[in-house]
């Protein structure tokens, strides 16, 4: 990783901040200056995972381009809990087009600051996974393809939250939603079906792409001030658990972000023109079982009795990520 | 305010939107007690004083730590650290090297010299306290520090008590003892030596003192009947150790025996070592793990070459010529884990016999003091400290506990407390305690991975020679990393997680050293800043509506 780990102090860099550290060494998180560009009264659910990466990301960008920034926002709940007519939670310069649209958009904006010769204002788009990886996944793929001079961040919650939880293209196997519902002689979510939108647009061979999460916010500001400090397109996939859709308690979102990256169901990595370049180790191995019995969405597994056939499908998913980004010394 | 269907804002801010009002429970702030703390004797804030040390703010450590200890130097060398046993980080690696960080406070202050705050006023009161042993020394200070005037009287020629003539230099420097006895008197308190209180109440009446704190510890030598010939030299424990102090060089021999199981036990057997004795023999009736020596010293000596002879008795010494030969019995364990003799005997042959079987305490001062409870040859006192006999106190070796410096310093502030209530007419002022910190209430992930501190120990050849001290102290860097392992159990320390994993902008940052507070108009009371704190400091309470 890009940032420099401090050792030896009382709760080293996992912490959000810490009273010991230089100023420089703190989070963007930690200070009272920052931006807070998803700003409160917004109408996200109880410790809504996405209202928190949101508010890291958008906050550590704002931090990097010295505000000078400009965001476009696709459909989805990021969008519909922040802006309900009249009202805005946004403290950034924010834009909305359509459902699947904001990689063009942003691409468009691009290239009117370019024409401008508005050098030092950087563009950002953002969306759920539902508008990234399905709906505007055209359009993100001809971003990438054109290497527009926009950074796009993915906020994964796996699923159509906003609209009931359907069931999107990142889905994990197995997870019950509205439209997979728990029955059947295969209950939930289908196997093999899945799409990891970081692997996709590593094949595009981009300058950036990265995945973070929730759970480890030093990482994740590192990630984004990189990534805003590079030209081209780049990528940024975060891992954002959702109280709702995952039927989990609303204090564990944070806790099964944590999970889902200790068990290596989500590996956090970092690729450079389509080759991973720095993958973040596991600190705690975890078995899947203790990231998935959190969850409602995948109470089936072990009730009325342990599915062991599935879970051991969904563990050797996690297997095959720890070995391909070496995620284990 | 005519606003379209189903639009309850006007264009604005979200601001104006106070999500709190979805909230059920909500978050507190809260302050529990950690394990160190509820585990020390002396009832120190070491998590308290561990914030300070984590700054590097020694002086502001410090300050905090004596306003429990007076002699942190002393302590962090020979207190047993029940602290480190309920440390929660033992439980992650291994717990805090709590003693070391002590040790290195004291040792700091002493470099430093710094001075004890003065009592902003007298209060008039003078109070008599027998013993300068840890005990009355601790309960000296208090009281000083409350604004009394404190007169000690000891019947030794040196103060320290026990601290001095019950434990070793290589464990204890003097001029660390020295240098922690005379700040007590710059405070204000007045030590007269060779000053021996034979009758209490006189002493008490004569001298015009409004109470009396009694500490004059266990110097009397337990005997057990061990039949031996004219010639043969038995010793006590206490008089080989009270007499190297006062650099007279018992004559032990070349072959010591020391029996007994207990700490003074180890302590006479590693000094023999340094008088010159080849060989020290403990003989001890059970088996290691039933010692009540503590492990390090087991260990300390048995690195200095100190045998152990397990399961054994002194049955007898008789004369047997140009040397003594003792008689051993060996025992072994009954199902409830107590000797019993086995009838099988062995002949050692050994210089001299040191007994190190327990300690009494000669009350006879307490003679002219009436309805005092005595049982097992100490003085039974309340809670407060107070014997039967109003305005009479005690504590340390003579009343009821164990026989520690630590427990014996904490005897000593507990009295103060209730004698400056006692003469002040009023119940003393007992904050009440928090609950604990358990494990359970941390989350871990948050706290980096450190291995603790190893203190250096002097090389064999050199312990077995001198008495210099065999344990060192940690340098500076190692202390500050030694004080930043301190989980800061159940007590926020300001790693600002709350403030940065709450979805909703709601816990306002209130600047260092003031902590943090809920923005209840936007707290929609979903538990992350309690579930993600590292120390357990917040704790959702539900909404009364």
């Amino acid at each position: 990783m890009s940032f420099q780990p401090v050792r030896f102090y009382q709760t080293g860099t996992y912490t959000v901040g810490n009273r010991l550290l230089d100023e420089a060494q703190r989070t963007v998180q930690a200070t009272v200056a920052r931006a807070n560009s998803l700003t409160s009264g917004h109408r996200a659910c109880q410790g809504c995972g996405e209202a928190l990466g949101a508010r890291y990301a958008m906050d550590a960008a704002m931090h990097a381009t010295d505000r000078q920034m400009v965001v476009v926002n696709a459909t989805g709940c990021l969008e519909v809990f922040s802006t309900p007519y009249p009202e805005t939670s946004w403290q950034v310069p924010w834009m909305h087009s359509l459902f699947g649209n904001a990689p063009a958009v942003a691409t468009g904006v691009a290239a009117a600051l370019r024409v401008k010769g508005r050098r030092n204002v950087r563009v950002i788009a953002q969306g759920g996974d539902g508008g990234t990886t399905d709906i505007g996944f055209g359009c993100l793929s001809g971003m990438f393809e054109r290497n527009d001079d926009v950074l796009y961040i993915c906020y994964d919650n796996e699923a159509y939250m906003n609209t009931g939880v359907q069931r999107s293209s990142a889905t994990p196997a197995a997870a019950r939603t509205a439209t997979t519902p728990a029955m059947g002689p295969a209950p939930g979510n289908e196997f093999g079906q899945g799409k990891f939108l970081p692997e996709i647009a590593m094949a595009h061979r981009i300058p950036y792409v990265a995945t973070a999460s929730v759970a480890d916010l030093r990482d994740l500001e590192a990630k984004v001030e990189e990534a805003t400090h590079l030209r081209g397109a780049r990528y940024i996939h975060v891992l954002v658990p959702c109280p709702l859709g995952w039927g989990a308690a609303s204090s564990d979102t944070i806790r099964l972000a944590r999970l889902a990256t200790e068990s290596g169901l989500f590996p956090i990595f970092e690729a450079r023109f389509g080759d991973v370049s720095e993958a973040r180790p596991i600190r705690r191995p975890v078995p899947v079982d203790e990231f998935l019995r959190l969850q409602k969405r995948f109470a089936h597994l072990f009730e009325p009795t342990i599915d062991t056939e599935r879970i051991a499908v969904i563990q050797a998913q996690a297997d095959r990520n720890i070995k391909r980004y070496a995620l284990l010394p | 305010m005519d606003k379209p269907f189903a639009i309850t804002l006007d264009p604005g801010s979200s601001l104006a939107n106070h999500t709190g009002s979805w909230r059920t429970a909500r978050p507190s702030y809260v302050d529990h007690l950690p394990p160190c703390n509820q585990g020390c004797p002396t009832g120190e804030n070491i998590q308290g004083w561990l914030y300070h040390a984590e700054s590097g703010q020694y002086e502001a450590a410090w300050r905090v730590l004596v306003q429990d200890n007076p002699m942190p130097a002393v302590t962090g060398r020979v207190c047993y650290h029940p602290c480190e046993g309920a440390c929660n980080r033992a439980r992650l690696d291994s717990a805090v090297s709590i003693h070391a960080v002590e040790r290195f406070l004291g040792d700091e202050a002493i470099k430093q010299d710094w001075q004890f705050a003065r009592p902003p006023a007298l209060s008039g009161k003078r109070v008599l306290v027998v013993g300068a042993g840890p005990s009355g020394l601790a309960a000296a200070y208090h009281l000083a520090r409350l604004g009394h005037a404190v007169e000690v009287r000891e019947a030794g020629p040196m103060a320290g008590g026990m601290m001095r003539f019950g434990i070793p230099k290589y464990r204890l420097p003097r001029d660390v003892l020295d240098a922690e006895i005379r700040r007590i008197e710059q405070l204000g308190v007045t030590i007269r030596l060779n000053t021996k209180v034979d009758h209490l109440l006189k002493a008490r009446d004569e001298g015009g003192f409004d109470a009396a704190f009694v500490a004059v510890g266990a110097h009397v030598s337990k005997r057990a009947w061990v039949p031996a010939g004219e010639a043969a030299r038995i010793m006590d424990a206490l008089s080989v150790l009270r007499s190297v102090e006062l650099g007279e060089k018992p004559l032990l021999g070349r072959r010591v025996l020391v029996y007994g199981g207990g700490n003074t036990a180890i302590d006479v057997a590693r000094t023999a070592r340094r008088l010159g004795a080849e060989e020290a023999v403990i003989i001890y009736r059970r088996t290691r793990d039933r010692m009540p020596a503590h492990d390090s010293e087991v260990q300390e000596a048995l690195d200095e070459g100190v045998m152990f002879r397990w399961l054994s008795t002194i049955k007898m010494g008789a004369d047997a010529g140009a040397r003594e030969q003792f008689t051993i019995e060996k025992m072994a364990l009954d199902e409830s884990g107590f000797p019993q003799p086995t009838g099988e005997f062995e002949q050692i042959e050994a210089d001299s016999l040191v007994l190190a079987l327990g300690q009494d305490v000669d009350l006879s001062l307490l003679d002219d003091v009436p309805g005092l409870q005595l049982t097992d040859g100490v003085v039974g006192v309340g809670s407060n400290m107070m014997t039967a006999c109003p305005g009479i106190f005690a504590g340390g070796d003579m009343v009821p506990a164990e026989r520690t410096v630590t427990v014996a310093l904490g005897h000593g502030k507990k009295a103060a407390r209730h004698i400056d209530a006692w003469l002040r007419g009023e119940a003393p002022d007992v904050p009440e305690k928090h609950p604990v910190a358990p494990f359970e209430r941390l989350n871990t992930w948050y706290y980096t991975d450190a291995p603790r501190s190893v203190q250096q120990e002097l090389e064999r050849v050199r312990r077995e020679s001198t008495f210099d001290e065999v344990v060192s102290g940690l340098n500076a860097d190692t202390a500050l990393f030694e004080a930043r392992r301190c989980l800061s159990c159940g007590n926020c320390f300001e790693c600002d997680n709350c403030y940065g994993v709450c979805p909703d902008n709601a816990v306002i940052k209130l600047g260092p050293g003031k902590r943090f507070k809920i923005n209840l108009d936007y707290c929609k009371g979903c538990g992350l800043c309690a579930a993600e704190c590292p120390c357990g400091a917040i704790e959702m309470v539900p909404e009364t509506i």
